[in-house]
């Protein structure tokens, strides 16, 4: 236990901003922490979807949840079932195996819901686009808000994804 | 086993791999297998082209690519998942994609879900990759459990956390797991078709993203592949800089699924602690490399960018930086007895069992595979590294750990050694047209295990077939086993622990 204290005091707080590091960080921290207290009640709630990336966007998701960004302390949180989401965040162009859990995770998600597109396959189907296998870009098989390109977009990119859904509903 | 003892004929393969080709006929297909497996060898791939059907196996001094052409009329091949059980969902894939067909009782399909019909195969010539049908639907034969007490726990494809899609079948009774069925394939996106619309120096993009955590160990082995066929050894220090980039891909992944272990055992401190060193490793990459994952910095013929002096001097300092912090983590854990007491003993696969199933990679050195490429079969650089193999016997959660945390610490040191004997010079050179028909291999130790890409070329510098082997093949199937007993609350920890890759098997 000690080790564990003395590495936490250690370590310190390194969530940034620190501002002259990231100005884009912390500009966009900054705003969507005021879009989740305006128009979410102060917790937006996000399920990801994987409709068959080549997990590269997931490495992001992960990231965004490391201290350094900190999602959940701007009050955005994964949740486990779409039931409980106003989110989907959706990865990969969707694979034809994957077109009927997708749609399904959609009808499941309450409505208002948003659909945030991650990566040049969510976006335009990538290097893998349409074929036999491959519907494509996530717009092919349900509503998209917002396309994140990228491959893979990196952490401040896809934060700043999420903003422009939640300042989009905001205008609805 | 050696060459010469081998049953057939071998002809050696050009390459960085020690490797050699035979082509057989279906007795010694099978003869074969059992030749190697009694002699301790174990099955890479297995893989279907053009009415052919091909494997590889490893012999002691290498690797043996054996191919089975296949009448036309009859593509039937025999079962070899009686001498190696990994290979049985390869067949079901074989038949699935290109329509050879093993005589063995499990036909039921794998990657075809119902996307295209059931009568045509995706990577004949006459299939047109750009057309598609609506889906069929698919009616999959799990294998019934029954009994007093017994229910199942369908889960997926869509998983409660950030991961792959697949779905899982538990066969349960209480808490405890009775049976575990796989059933993957979701993933499917016509990777191996969409090779063949690529020339043979561009294929890398593709490779690099089978599976984007190992993206530096499919760009490695698919150049390694590219050059084999064209003849081509790239200048001493582009393969320095690629084994720089491999083991930061190894200590990324490592630090980033330690966190997310002690995280599934109720220690959220070691995911903030190891996810903050993962970053730093990820911001490194970034400023050095262009890219957080290192995605098409390596090319066939070299690397796409040079390291600087001033580059090299950052990874240095941040190898001085992570080496004690990483050390002190993993005491923490080893300490930590609410933590050990959740890894101990949990999700154990015995030496016995992974030797008989083909376990590999970092989940296999757990349970006692002594097995690295970087060790066992260096290609330059590792052949002048001294590569300490990280092996453990007791195959549960708590080695798998020990393992990482160990490979971590040993790649670092390999980092540092790398930075001080690479060699000056070009990091390139171009990558001349195959003469069509000529064939390559790629065979590269990934963090999680060894990845294989075996290309045929085609006409002009096109690519006739390539085939990307990733090792979760092997290790899916020694999952099912490895949760037997365990209690379900207890399978994201032991998922977690092996981490394999959804999308570098569903293709």
């Amino acid at each position: 236990m000690y080790q564990i204290l003395k590495q936490i005091a250690k370590t310190g707080i390194v969530t940034e901003p620190p501002p002259e590091t990231d100005e884009a960080l912390r500009l966009i921290s900054g705003r969507l922490h005021a879009g989740v207290l305006r128009w979410f009640a102060g917790a937006l709630t996000i399920r990801h979807v994987d409709a068959g990336s080549c997990n590269g966007c997931e490495l992001e998701i992960h990231a965004i949840n490391n201290p350094y960004y900190n999602l959940e302390g701007l009050g955005i949180r994964f949740v486990a079932s779409p039931r409980h989401a106003d989110m989907l965040l959706v990865t990969g162009p969707v694979s034809r195996n994957m077109e009927v859990a997708l749609k399904r995770t959609y009808a499941a998600t309450p409505e208002p819901r948003l659909v945030v597109a991650m990566g040049d396959c969510g976006c335009a189907g990538g290097i893998f686009g349409e074929s036999y296998a491959s519907c494509g870009r996530v717009s092919n098989v349900i509503p998209v808000d917002v396309a994140v390109p990228g491959c893979p977009p990196t952490p401040v990119q896809l934060m700043q994804g999420i903003l422009t859904a939640i300042e989009l509903r905001s205008v609805d | 086993m050696r060459v010469d003892d081998f049953p057939a004929e071998l002809t050696p393969l050009q390459g960085a791999m020690p490797a050699w080709c035979a082509t057989v006929d279906a007795a010694m297909w099978r003869h074969a297998a059992e030749d190697v497996r009694e002699k301790g060898g174990r099955l890479v791939a297995l893989w279907g082209a053009r009415a052919a059907v091909h494997m590889t196996l490893t012999i002691r001094s290498g690797l043996v690519w054996l191919k089975l052409p296949l009448m036309p009329q009859q593509l039937l091949y025999p079962d070899i998942g009686d001498i190696f059980p990994a290979a049985n969902r390869m067949q079901r894939a074989a038949f699935d994609l290109v329509g050879v067909r093993a005589d063995s009782r499990d036909q039921r399909r794998w990657l075809r879900h119902g996307a295209w019909p059931g009568d045509q195969f995706p990577l004949r010539e006459s299939f047109d990759g750009t057309h598609h049908w609506p889906n069929s639907g698919d009616d999959y034969a799990f294998v019934p459990v029954v009994g007093d007490g017994v229910h199942e726990i369908p889960v997926g494809p869509v998983h409660a956390g950030t991961i792959e899609p697949g779905h899982f079948r538990f066969s349960v009774v209480g808490e405890r797991v009775l049976r575990l069925e796989q059933r993957l394939g979701y993933k499917h996106k016509g990777i191996e078709k969409r090779f063949e619309s690529f020339a043979i120096q561009d294929g890398y993009r593709l490779a690099g993203r089978i599976s984007g955590d190992s993206t530096v160990a499919y760009a490695w082995a698919y150049a390694m592949a590219a050059e084999s066929a064209a003849r081509l050894a790239p200048p001493p220090r582009a393969l320095w800089l690629r084994a720089l980039l491999l083991e930061r891909e190894r200590i990324a992944n490592h630090l980033g699924d330690l966190g997310f272990l002690g995280n599934d055992a109720g220690l959220a401190f070691g995911l903030a602690q190891l996810s903050r060193l993962k970053e730093r490793v990820l911001r490194t990459n970034l400023a050095l490399f262009q890219h957080r994952y290192l995605m098409d910095a390596i090319v066939p013929g070299g690397v796409a960018r040079d390291l600087s002096r001033e580059g090299a001097e950052t990874i240095r300092r941040e190898i001085e930086s992570l080496h004690p912090e990483v050390a002190r983590l993993k005491t923490i854990f080893d300490e930590h007895p609410g933590l050990q007491d959740r890894l101990i003993s949990t999700g154990r696969v015995a030496p016995e069992l992974a030797d008989r199933l083909g376990l590999v990679g970092l989940a296999g050195r757990a349970s006692a595979m002594a097995w690295d490429l970087r060790a066992q079969l260096p290609t330059p650089p590792y052949n002048q590294l001294d590569v300490r193999m990280v092996t453990h016997r007791n195959g549960d959660v708590a080695a798998r750990v020990t393992v990482r945390f160990e490979e971590v610490l040993e790649s670092l040191k390999l980092c540092a050694a790398i930075l001080d004997r690479m060699p000056q010079g070009e990091i390139g050179s171009t990558l001349s047209i195959p003469t069509e028909g000529s064939t390559g291999l790629g065979w590269v130790e990934g963090w999680r295990g060894e990845v294989l890409i075996a290309l045929e070329a085609g006409a002009g510098g096109s690519l006739r077939r390539v085939h990307a082997h990733d090792p979760s093949w092997q290790n899916w199937p020694v999952l099912e086993h490895a949760v037997i007993g365990n209690i379900v609350p207890d399978f994201p920890l032991i998922n977690k622990s092996f981490n394999l890759s959804y999308s570098g098997v569903d293709l």
